[in-house]
């Protein structure tokens, strides 16, 4: 039950979220679009006894992020495409040492400067892939305001429960609108963001031995439990080790912690657009689309079905670990699948990966730091249904 | 608690080559801890990346070892968070002067209540002996066969130009001022800084005529000269010494003391515009 | 009675020692010595002037240097140190 609701930006429901879920600490580097976050952060953080920092890069930015959360408290930023590279470093840090917090990446167009800042969507591999190394990587993609709350306070819920990074990819489209949020009470929100905590004799606590559920549970720097996080290949006490059974067996875990979760977290969304009473039965059309994007999509799926073909929209909400299960259900019920997306075709090797040739898959593909417009993904849909 | 029990000893012998100077430094940290009466639990230690990034392996308080030329980022966040516990940074030049020196600068500037300690052996050992930016110009490195065509930075000149807190240097043949200068810089609010110049013989003495680790301690011996008697020498006799010593610092407010005042006003709902005070 | 000598016990940890000979090149009471292939040795224990300053220059942690209780000290007299 929402407490209130609030017109506000896509931005702004971020730090909304934020808060909610617990935040206590913001560092990061001013880049448009993400900027007003910071500004935000800068007044609200201390008005509840929490800290903004304005680092001098970004490199610094997650680093800052990963020392206030090893002391114990839940830290996030939040950049753009450049930034957002430039972070990559520490991202890895953090899921190697196991240390919670979330960042944010509003997007813009690329490579480098690109456009700036007009639209793009082409991170997508690079959330997944961007720091080097074998890691779990969990990535939430909004594509209303509300949802930039919602998703916003689940990265939290995540990164804190998982002892790991969690990204909230937003792009400029959905940061910059400005829609109504349902907020809820911020009571709810106590306690949202909790990570596990270890019990017993201090002395016999291990930084790195994990709980049933796989993940280690996390003392604050200051604790008596003491602490010893570890960027570098480690054992469970945290002390450094090179023994390749340690490290494979380290490895597996931080990436089948995130894996054995999935089922509990936010997933997709379904739409579903059939053709007026009467029309002639035909195979649907499915779009998977994301952020932005999925609006309009949405939009092309209406139109679509008002042209005869019955249209669905699987919007993903998260975009790694890829909601393969879902994807494939929705594409196996539709004859044929198309990917729209502001980049060259990224989401589209996934869905063609879990639909294989079972069906046709199809991108969308626009990168040119506009918008993608529902009558783009009409054509390109008419187009290969061949209608 | 007594130095040593600060010690990982499961963890010994050290890791570093024989007769470099880290395990000087990191007994004379843990004395200054032990000096202090700092428990293993207000105590943090955040390394980067290098030889003397290996100094958490060995400390049995909180610690992070973080990614190379971050460590100052990582204690910043540490620090704001928590004023009350001792946050230490402990890199080498590489770390903190070469890949790390815009943290180094700004770490000053915000005068955030870290103390970084630096163990500058003036090149990358980790990583074969290369030179850094505090290889002297001229001196030999597996980079510099035909001398450093580059200047090496005075640390503690560019802390202190960016607003340290404290700044000392010493050597790891001066240990027994080495440990009053952490004592000193571990006690101030602020940023404090303690370049320590440290001995390897293995490439940068190798590479440069004194490979012998006593030999290396006789050097520092010689061309350390403490501040007050520094400032008196000529010009030409200056040519190859330098100042230890406290060496520098301002007595600004430090970031914590700041930024409380940032909160307050916050808590208070005074808008947007906070004075949180000014720098004399 | 002339007041005794303090007698300190030097103890050299051989597991940590690198053998890198700066406690043999500068204890200014000349405690150490370094053996034929260059190892460090207490051969002068009964001279140590407990500066500490071998304890604080070693690079590995391996020396310390305690005060003899009065029973060490007697009996590093009776064995000639």
């Amino acid at each position: 039950m929402a407490a209130r609701t609030a017109f506000m930006q896509g931005n702004e429901a971020i730090l909304e979220g934020a808060l909610h879920a617990g935040a206590r600490f913001f560092a990061g580097y001013p880049i448009t679009p993400s900027s007003e976050i910071a500004e935000l952060a800068s007044t609200r953080l201390p008005a509840r006894g929490g800290v903004y920092l304005q680092m001098e890069d970004e490199m610094a930015s997650m680093g800052a992020v990963i020392g206030a959360s090893a002391a114990g408290a839940p830290a996030f930023t939040a950049t753009s495409g450049p930034g957002f590279s430039l972070m990559q470093e520490n991202l890895g840090l953090a899921a190697m040492a196991e240390v919670p917090c979330v960042v944010v990446n509003v997007q813009r167009s690329g490579p480098s400067t690109g456009l700036a800042t007009r639209p793009g969507q082409a991170d997508v591999m690079q959330a997944r892939w961007g720091t080097h190394g074998d890691h779990p990587s969990l990535v939430f993609a909004p594509a209303s305001a509300q949802e930039c709350f919602d998703l916003t306070v689940e990265a939290f819920i995540w990164a804190e429960r998982l002892r790991t990074p969690v990204i909230g990819r937003a792009d400029v489209v959905v940061g910059h609108l400005r829609e109504l949020v349902a907020l809820p009470d911020p009571e709810d929100g106590r306690a949202l963001a909790s990570r596990p905590r270890p019990q017993g004799p201090p002395d016999d606590y291990c930084t790195y031995r994990p709980g049933p559920d796989g993940v280690p549970p996390l003392a604050d720097f200051g604790s008596p439990y003491i602490v010893h996080l570890n960027g570098s290949m480690h054992d469970e006490r945290g002390y450094p080790s090179a023994d390749p059974a340690q490290a494979g067996r380290l490895i597996q875990r931080l990436v089948a912690k995130v894996q054995a979760r999935v089922g509990e977290m936010v997933a997709v969304r379904h739409f579903r657009h059939d053709p007026p009473e009467g029309a002639p039965p035909r195979p649907a059309v499915l779009y998977v689309a994301y952020g932005s994007t999925a609006r309009a999509a949405r939009e092309a799926a209406l139109m679509l079905a008002e042209k005869g073909v019955p249209a669905r929209l699987l919007q993903l909400k998260r975009l790694w670990p890829f909601p393969d299960s879902e994807v494939e259900a929705a594409a196996l019920e539709a004859g044929l699948t198309v990917v729209p997306e502001m980049n060259l075709g990224q989401v589209v090797l996934e869905v063609e990966r879990v639909v294989g040739k079972r069906r046709p898959v199809w991108s969308c593909a626009k990168s040119n730091g506009e918008p993608i417009t529902p009558d783009e993904i009409l054509a390109r849909t008419l187009e290969v249904v061949g209608a | 608690m007594k130095a040593r029990d600060y010690l990982i000893e499961e963890a010994m012998p050290l890791f570093w080559c024989r007769g470099c100077g880290n395990g000087i430094i990191l007994h004379a940290l843990l004395r200054a801890l032990a000096r202090l009466g700092k428990s293993r639990e207000e105590t943090v230690v955040v390394t980067g990346i290098g030889c003397f990034g290996k100094a958490d392996d060995y400390i049995r308080t909180h610690s992070i070892h973080g990614t190379h030329g971050r460590a100052l980022a990582i204690a910043t966040g540490v620090k704001a968070v928590n004023p009350g516990l001792t946050v230490l940074a402990l890199m080498g030049d590489g770390d903190c002067a070469t890949i790390g020196g815009n943290h180094l600068i700004h770490a000053a500037r915000r005068n955030i209540g870290v103390t970084a300690v630096v163990a500058n052996n003036l090149n990358y050992g980790m990583t074969g002996g290369q030179f850094s930016a505090t290889t002297p110009q001229g001196a030999r490195s597996s980079t510099s066969s035909f001398g450093n065509p580059e200047s090496g930075f005075d640390l503690c000149r560019l802390a202190g130009a960016a607003g340290a807190a404290l700044v000392a240097r010493a050597t790891v043949y001066h240990a027994a001022l080495l440990e009053s200068l952490l004592v000193e810089a571990i006690s101030c609010p602020g940023f404090s800084l303690v370049e320590v110049m440290s001995s390897c013989p293995v490439y940068y003495g190798r590479y440069n005529g004194i490979p012998d680790p006593a030999a290396m301690m006789r050097w520092w011996q010689e061309s350390a000269v403490p501040a007050s008697r520094y400032a008196e020498l000529a010009p030409e006799e200056k040519q190859g010494r330098f100042p230890i010593g406290r060496l520098g610092g301002s007595d600004r407010p430090a970031f914590s003391e700041r930024y409380a005042r940032v909160q307050e006003a916050a808590q208070a709902g005074a808008g947007r515009w906070i004075q949180a005070g000014t720098d004399r | 009675m002339a007041k005794a000598k303090k007698r300190f016990r030097v103890t050299l940890n051989r597991a940590w020692c690198k053998d890198c000979g700066i406690c043999v090149a500068f204890c200014p009471a000349k405690v150490f010595e370094a053996g034929e292939r260059g190892e460090a040795l207490v051969a002068r224990e009964e001279d140590c002037t407990g500066c500490q300053s071998c304890v604080l220059r070693c690079p590995d942690l391996a020396l310390e240097v305690e005060e003899a209780t009065p029973s060490q000290a007697a009996e590093a007299v009776t064995h000639g140190g």
